[in-house]
């Protein structure tokens, strides 16, 4: 027991991300984490950050029900961004979520350049630690994955919203793309702080008892256990083509997961639909990491990185 | 602090056509509103999410629950056996209001009140426990349940129930219809109604209850991600009284519900 107190003693998860202090490099995945209900099931000044849902700059309704559908090794989500707009995250959110001391990353939402930037300066003038730019949603037919397929419309958002924010810009890119790292480095190129990626895969379920799709937006965003290949694929290439740090998502359900996506060339994860299975899984994810360490005698984040044989 | 914990089967066993009455133990659970649901979380991780269920009835250190096979989740759920053990959540979503205030009205005092609840298929389960509470409140319940043509739990809800109208959609047995057809013929009245089932059933009641100007509770259902309130993927429209006035505003059927007031819900979809 001693022994154990004394090697935890040892380690050291902490991370600098973008000039941000992180405690570890365990965050949620926008979307996926509600201050208030999450909180209700375990301590989240815990965690190295939190990851808000996508905040506008006026209240969105989302899409229609069903929204939700269960699929072989994931899930498919049609939401869309349900949110109550910036101005009632800052007053009933984010005040929660700032008595917790856990750094708030904001996942910022648009239709527009314009509603962007709107965003970003509100938050700007707010103690959110971070904004994380969501340009890669496939549930919103405006903005959303629009921007985040094409480099140039990528690194115009960038740029725009670099110039309102007085914090650092993460941008969180789509998986539905041809060329990952060119999309990476023409938003590095534009300033931005830190890359996320990845977010969901565009996918769709058919009913075929009822011979109708089983969203009502007809497609959805496809995550899960499933997609983890493809997102440390895309965390190792999007590493060796820019010098930002880098949040690695997609399917992380354990330690070892977490471990392997650092390995990839993250620098701090996201743990997202494995929170909808289990409500505690962004700790418990934290606690296996720490075993992982131990158990391979690692002290330090950065040695998991190193350690990595290419 | 919300929990998932390990629970004790201490048994699974079919009580109508593929319908099973789990019961599971657990010292951790805590107390349980009427109304309330669990997730249950299967072996079979190729089935991600977990099931939320609904709570027919409970006790100090256990709950039932009462479900019918309707996909894959559900069948291996039938499966599992007595003694073996199983992940399931603690209580989950608000329950029925039944204690405290709502709608600005004092509705934790029951005696002398006759209330119905009404159940329909797989909506059912939740009355029992729903039924026990208002009898402790000191409610004459009646309850009235439809069924497609197997009914189940009659003798559960007879232990709370003055009176327990049963009806069956093919008529195999009871009244012939559905259950609120069954409350407008068989005139069973009562103060306040509350229920579960089919939503085109809850909208009947609903319907029935704003011509009376009296209050009804449904629960609502709608496919749900986590159970918990983070993926808001199961919402529902609901009236709101804000100070500029009636609005409506999208609602998680797991967090903010799955009770509602008839009169609040927005049916018309």
């Amino acid at each position: 027991m001693n022994n154990l107190k004394e090697m935890e003693r040892e380690l050291d998860l902490s991370v600098d991300f973008a000039g941000v202090l992180l405690k570890n490099p365990i965050t949620t995945a926008s979307g996926t984490f509600s201050a208030r209900e999450s909180g209700e099931f375990y301590d989240i000044s815990e965690l190295g950050a939190v990851i808000t849902k996508g905040v506008a700059s006026e209240p969105w309704s989302g899409n229609p029900t069903p929204r939700i559908a269960e699929v072989y090794g994931g899930m498919l989500n049609a939401v869309g961004l349900q949110n109550p707009g910036v101005e009632a995250f800052i007053k009933e959110e984010l005040p929660y979520l700032k008595q917790t001391g856990t750094p708030v990353i904001a996942n910022v939402a648009g239709r527009t350049v314009e509603e962007y930037c709107s965003v970003a300066e509100r938050l700007s003038e707010t103690e959110v630690a971070m904004m994380e730019i969501n340009i890669s949603c496939p549930n919103v037919k405006e903005g959303g994955i629009g921007f985040g397929t094409d480099p140039k419309m990528a690194a115009a958002v960038t740029k725009a919203v670099k110039k309102v924010s007085r914090k650092p810009v993460i941008i969180k890119l789509t998986p539905n793309v041809t060329d990952i790292a060119e999309i990476a480095r023409a938003v590095e190129a534009e300033g931005a702080d830190g890359i996320s990626l990845i977010n969901t895969l565009l996918g769709m379920k058919i009913d075929v008892q009822r011979k109708k799709p089983v969203l009502a937006n007809i497609m959805g965003g496809f995550s899960g256990p499933a997609v983890k290949p493809v997102a440390v694929r895309m965390v190792y290439q999007v590493r060796r083509a820019v010098q930002v740090p880098i949040i690695g998502l997609g399917g992380i359900m354990t330690g070892e997961d977490a471990a392997e996506f650092i390995m990839a060339g993250a620098d701090a994860v996201s743990v997202g639909t494995a929170a909808l299975v289990n409500p505690t899984a962004p700790v418990d994810i934290l606690r296996e990491l720490k075993q992982y360490m131990r158990e391979q005698g690692f002290k330090t984040i950065g040695e998991i990185h190193e350690a990595f044989m290419k | 602090m919300k929990k998932v914990v390990w629970g004790n089967i201490l048994c699974n066993d079919p009580i109508a056509k593929d319908v099973y009455k789990m019961q599971i133990q657990s010292s951790e659970m805590g107390p349980v509103k009427a109304g309330q649901f669990v997730n249950i979380y299967l072996e079979d991780k190729s089935m991600l999410l977990p099931r939320p269920l609904s709570i027919c009835d409970a006790e100090e250190d256990s709950i039932t629950i009462v479900y019918r096979i309707a996909g894959k989740g559900t069948r291996e759920l039938s499966a599992y056996q007595a003694m073996n053990q199983i992940r399931v959540s603690t209580p989950l979503g608000n329950g029925y209001f039944i204690e405290g205030t709502a709608l600005g009205g004092q509705i934790d005092d029951y005696s002398g009140k006759t209330v119905v609840v009404a159940g329909g298929g797989i909506g059912v389960p939740p009355m029992v426990l729903l039924a026990r509470r208002l009898k402790e409140k000191g409610a004459e319940v009646l309850a009235a349940v439809g069924f497609q043509e197997e009914p189940f739990l009659i003798e559960e809800l007879k232990q709370y129930c003055r009176e327990v109208h049963v009806a069956t959609d093919r008529g195999t047995c009871g009244f012939h219809g559905n259950a609120v057809q069954m409350i407008k013929e068989k005139r069973i009245d009562a103060d306040e109604y509350f229920s579960c089932g089919p939503k085109v059933m809850l909208k009947a009641l609903s319907d029935f209850c704003t011509e009376k100007r009296i209050h009804c509770q449904v629960s609502l259902e709608e496919r749900m991600g986590c159970g918990y309130g983070a993926c808001v993927g199961c919402t529902c429209k609901i009236k709101v009284k804000t100070n500029q006035g009636m609005e409506i505003q999208q609602k998680g059927v797991c967090k903010h519900g799955p009770v509602f007031f008839g009169e609040e819900v927005v049916w018309d979809e």
